[in-house]
């Protein structure tokens, strides 16, 4: 079953166009990874489909949600209900500890603050850092806080998971860590999960891949056949 | 990596004497370790044998006698074959990928070796998915991870350069189709 769906979404920032007509449809519980060189509007995309951005033109779809019709409140409250983010760095809030950073969607969703550290914790402790519920981001490693901020991305238990380039900032060991951990959590609870990604290591813990080119999907995987249909022979 | 599949690509483009294989593979696969002349005769009489190669007669150009060899169309058939195979994604496979992509552009232009890369890709990254999946498994042992890990690692340098060459094929492709 598909549960996010782009139909023909172009964006342009000013001038410069990002996404020229992309067309992707990802299934329930799957781990879709979107590759493609640096620019190639892997982000912009991302950001269209959890409804942060607005698509130029085109259909952006969550089940039989039509969320580029959606004012920006609206999508704002679908994302803090059904949708986590997971990005490169800087997510965590300096002045909190690890537990109040992990607490805080919950708290903004309105859950009384005992259960929502209680839940933190928990989750904290299902990815392996429990014992800095009480540190601030700063006396912690790059893995250790995109540790955290995962736990908070899926503290509210969200249907999809939008990470992009996650472990970008880590080395190949720790990244390696971190991705098995995610991996292993989201199946669990058949998470949905849009990884992007430029790295072939990484896309590699997805089930599928998309390879973005140019602002469009190249189909046959990163096949470069927008530059010609037809072939010599 | 196959000598008799590269001298196959090079006679593609029409009858050559021995000397003049070699001298055109070792200019063709320039990184290759360069092909001994009697390799190349020994191939090519095995080719012969095979009926994938015939004599196209003896040009004198005033020198000796030298025999030209033509590709047949058992060996046209038998070098598409190649062409077309994917090879199994293992560590070090990197040498045949380069040898085939560089017949590939010799015999059939940018187009063969794109489309023989893309396949080639699509084969890899189902590898990397299947190793990467050892290292997730907690019934792995480290004796797996640590294989998974060689494999995946030449692995990522073989896409590395897939993925560059299909950037260099795509360009080339736009110079002669503007
Ligand atoms: N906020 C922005 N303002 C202007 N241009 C942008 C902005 N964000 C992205 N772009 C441009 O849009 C294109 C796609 O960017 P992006 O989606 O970030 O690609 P990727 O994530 O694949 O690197 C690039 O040309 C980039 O420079
Ligand atoms: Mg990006």
């Amino acid at each position: 079953m598909t549960i996010l769906r782009a139909r023909g979404v172009v964006k342009s920032y000013g001038p410069t166009p990002a996404l020229r007509g992309v067309t992707v449809d990802v299934a329930e519980g799957e781990i879709l990874a979107v590759t493609g060189p640096s620019g190639c509007g892997k982000s912009t995309l991302l950001h269209c489909l959890a409804g942060i951005l607005r698509p130029d033109a085109g259909e952006v779809s969550y089940g039989e949600h039509r969320l580029d019709t959606w004012s920006e409140r609206m999508r704002a409250r679908l994302r803090r209900t059904e949708f986590g983010v997971l990005f490169q760095f800087g997510q965590l809030v300096a002045e909190l500890t690890a537990a109040e950073n992990v607490a805080l969607p919950l708290l903004l969703a309105g859950t009384g603050r005992r259960e929502a550290r209680t839940a933190a914790v928990g989750w904290l402790d299902r990815l392996g850092v429990a014992e800095l519920a009480d540190t601030r981001p700063g006396e912690m490693s790059g893995g250790q806080q995109q540790r955290c901020a995962a736990a908070r991305a899926l503290v509210t238990e969200p249907r999809v998971l939008f990470a992009d380039e996650p472990t970008g900032a880590l080395d190949s060991r720790t990244s390696e860590q971190l991705l098995g951990e995610l991996v292993r959590v989201v199946r669990d609870q058949r998470t949905t999960v849009l990884l992007v990604t430029h790295d072939v290591q990484v896309a590699a813990y997805a089930d599928r891949e998309v390879a973005l080119r140019d602002g469009a999907v190249d189909a046959s995987g990163l096949g470069l056949t927008a530059v010609s249909g037809k072939h010599v022979r | 990596m196959s000598t008799a599949h590269v001298l196959l690509g090079l006679l593609a483009g029409g009858p050559l004497h021995g000397y003049e294989l070699k001298r055109s593979h070792d200019q063709r696969l320039p990184l290759a370790k360069p092909v001994a002349f009697g390799q190349v005769y020994a191939t090519l009489g095995r080719l012969q044998r095979d009926g994938l190669v015939t004599t196209a007669g003896q040009g004198q150009d005033g020198g000796p006698e030298r025999t030209s060899f033509a590709i047949t169309d058992a060996g046209r058939a038998r070098l598409d074959g190649w062409l077309a195979e994917i090879e199994p994604p293992a560590p070090h496979v990197t040498s045949t990928l380069f040898a085939k992509v560089a017949v590939a552009v010799l015999v059939d232009g940018a187009e063969r070796a794109r489309d023989y890369l893309i396949a080639q890709r699509t084969a890899h990254m189902d590898r990397l998915r299947e190793l990467t999946s050892v290292k997730t498994d907690p019934a792995s042992t480290l004796g797996d991870v640590i294989a998974a890990d060689f494999a995946i690692l030449h692995l990522d340098a073989d896409l590395r350069w897939v993925t560059n060459t299909l950037e260099r094929v795509a360009d080339l492709h736009r110079e002669v189709h503007p």
